[in-house]
């Protein structure tokens, strides 16, 4: 109600039918009904998907209970079925390409931002822009033909002549596994964290950039130390819808990460993801129990999806306390 | 205005009810292996009968089997036949039908070796145990003399998808190891003790093509189709056995004479000397009561046009055509839907 009252600067309150026409007049009304309806919506959508999944995977639920989680084997045959190993893929696999894609992208997006002139930043936007509407089976078809032969031939020896000492770089290396579904998701969030950084970026005030030159800085010290703290908000927002796409991204996943649910320390061992083993499984899946253990884990890819988003506004509110925007 | 628009109903309701006098409409779904020859066959079909129209979905043998026990389709289509726990919770009794054959190959990539490699059935299942991880392992060695098998690792590729070619070859293995049986089974997805995932008979393609001593299991199709090479099966009898369509009748003709009433009946490692043991029938899931008069009359049509004219088809899409033995015998089976 607030905001309808806010905006109606050309009739003071008044009360009675003949007011509330008035503002009919203005839309004011009819804007708030309707976007209220579509918040709404968004809420119900919400909570359908989240009753449609618990009521669908009571059978696992009631089965296996809060063991789901944490218990490896997955055997369709012999109806037991634990997520731990597809949890940890997923987690491993959105970490990994994030490592990769955050510093890439937070310094194509400063460098597009505020150091490139127009006429080069422009028709680059526009390319990024592009790049992230490209479907994600042809991320996957890239990262077949040209990431995993190159895995195998090329960065998996060198890793693990150089750093084989970790354990995350040791063990047999296939071309296929968490590194490489890593670098192709990493590929795909990209565009997005620049596209949205970069837009925030652009939003900061030239005075602030002013103020810090005049002070002294040098152009990197005032990007640095004034333009990006300024931007932190919403730079951190396109690292989470980064984070986003990545734990959710099916198909390019599949066909790089080897498809085989174990746990290993090793990122060049395959692995598995939710979104993949679902993808795969779901169509023939015939059994009750299985059908229902696949949608269970559908229930907890929403609620890994959940906490994190969760952790990320906790982040942004005490990042924001902490400095920089002064909102 | 309410005129026109009184009208526009008038119009929507007589061509409605003229369509539904003159064309009956089957909706069907199920198997992604058949998929092929279906759409062939119902495409033809309705060219020659030009009322009857069958829309065919391939979301999936486990699919087919769900939306046939939900009543949501007019019948559905399996890679595997069902179970009885299926049968039971489906509430209309269900015919199996045969329809084609198909058959899976082991497909491989190994440093130095052009020519056809033999597997016995122990190799097969040790590889895939995970029990054999050399490809000069003797097992492997002692059906391949002459051929020069490198030290290296096996590196085994399975599908990572639910499919009716998991589930022939994982019947396969049960029915050639016990261990197989006990420890994995067989299904469309099964809980594989090694390897890797690929998804599709691409995916698997792929993963073999590039990986240095991989091997990994196809559709026969599939190999066909886009000139894969693949190795021999030991058979029952213990001959190695190229697959070809001839070697897959002849698995289902030996399995043939055995067969029981229902068709549900897993043809993996038949007897009979040229017989290839990893081959399996597909499956048209058909209820044995159709109240619709038009719609029993349709699929009863099309199902002995299927098994006569139909079969015709098979072999320029590389399935098997089915040996005659099955053939009369469900002809037979089609007076039961009434």
């Amino acid at each position: 109600m607030a905001t309808a009252t806010t905006f109606d600067h050309a009739a003071p309150p008044q009360a009675g039918p003949r007011a509330f026409i008035a503002r009919l007049r203005h839309g004011d009304e009819i804007a708030h009904v309707i976007t209220l309806v579509f918040a709404a919506a968004i809420l119900l959508i919400t909570s359908m998907l989240v009753y449609e999944l618990w009521v669908n995977s009571v059978l696992s639920r009631t089965k296996f209970g809060w063991h789901f989680l944490w218990t490896s084997v997955w055997d369709p045959v012999f109806d037991n079925f634990g997520s731990l190993p597809f949890i940890y893929g997923t987690l491993v696999t959105a970490v990994v390409s994030l490592v990769i894609a955050v510093p890439l992208g937070l310094a194509a997006a400063i460098f597009l931002a505020d150091l490139a002139p127009r006429k080069f930043s422009d028709p680059v936007s526009f390319l990024i822009d592009l790049l992230a509407a490209v479907p994600s089976v042809i991320y996957g078809l890239l990262g077949v033909f040209v990431v995993v032969p190159l895995m195998r031939t090329v960065i998996g020896p060198v890793l693990k002549s150089t750093l084989g000492f970790l354990p995350i770089f040791r063990g047999p290396n296939y071309g296929v596994g968490f590194l490489t579904a890593g670098i192709v998701l990493a590929i795909m969030v990209v565009p997005f964290i620049i596209s949205v950084s970069r837009e925030v970026l652009l939003t900061v005030p030239r005075e602030q950039r002013e103020a810090a030159l005049a002070l002294g800085a040098t152009r990197w010290e005032s990007t640095w130390q004034v333009v990006v703290p300024w931007a932190r908000t919403g730079i951190l927002g396109s690292v989470f819808l980064a984070l986003a796409r990545a734990l959710g991204e099916t198909m390019a996943v599949t066909m790089v990460i080897g498809n085989d649910p174990k746990i290993s320390a090793s990122l060049l061992a395959p692995g598995y993801t939710i979104a993949a083993v679902i993808a795969n499984e779901f169509t023939e899946a015939t059994g009750n129990l299985y059908l229902s253990a696949l949608i269970e884990l559908g229930l907890v890819l929403f609620l890994m999806t959940f906490i994190l988003n969760g952790l990320a506004r906790i982040l942004i509110v005490a990042t924001e306390r902490g400095g920089g925007r002064p909102s | 205005m309410r005129k026109a628009l009184t009208l526009a109903l008038f119009l929507l309701g007589l061509t409605a009810t003229a369509g539904a006098q003159s064309s009956v409409l089957l909706n069907a779904a199920g198997a992604t292996f058949p998929y092929p020859i279906y759409s062939k066959w119902f495409d033809v079909y309705h060219m020659q009968h030009p009322t009857i129209q069958i829309n065919y979905q391939s979301i999936g043998s486990g699919g087919g089997i769900r939306q046939l026990q939900a009543g949501t389709v007019d019948f559905g289509a399996s890679d595997a036949p069902m179970t009885d726990d299926q049968l039971g919770q489906t509430k209309v009794k269900v015919l199996h039908f045969p329809t084609v054959l198909g058959a899976v190959v082991p497909t491989y990539n190994v440093a130095g070796v052009s020519g056809d490699l033999n597997f016995t059935q122990k190799a097969l299942t040790g590889i895939y145990l995970g029990t054999i991880t050399k490809w000069n392992d003797p097992e492997i060695t002692g059906a391949n003399k002459g051929v020069n098998l490198p030290n290296t690792d096996i590196v085994v590729v399975h599908r990572s998808d639910g499919s009716g070619t998991s589930f022939i070859f994982t019947d396969f293995l049960s029915k050639a190891s016990d261990a197989w049986k006990s420890k994995v089974g067989a299904s469309a997805s099964v809980n594989w003790p090694v390897g890797l995932g690929g998804k599709g008979n691409e995916g698997v393609t792929g993963l073999v093509k590039q990986t240095p001593g991989a091997i990994g299991y196809i559709e026969l199709i599939y190999a066909v189709q886009n000139n894969i090479p693949y190795g021999k099966v030991q058979n029952a009898s213990g001959k190695f056995v190229k697959a070809d369509l001839a070697g897959v009748t002849a698995a289902a003709a030996g399995a043939a004479k055995s067969i029981p009433d229902d068709f549900r009946v897993s043809i993996t490692n038949a007897p009979g000397a040229t017989a290839y043991p990893i081959s399996s029938f597909t499956w048209l899931l058909i209820p044995t009561q159709i109240p619709d008069a038009a719609k029993r009359d349709a699929i009863k049509g099309f199902l002995k046009w299927m098994l006569t004219d139909g079969q015709n088809y098979n072999e320029g899409l590389s399935y098997a055509k089915l040996p005659k033995l099955v053939v009369d015998k469900e002809q037979k089976a089609i007076a039961l839907i009434q």
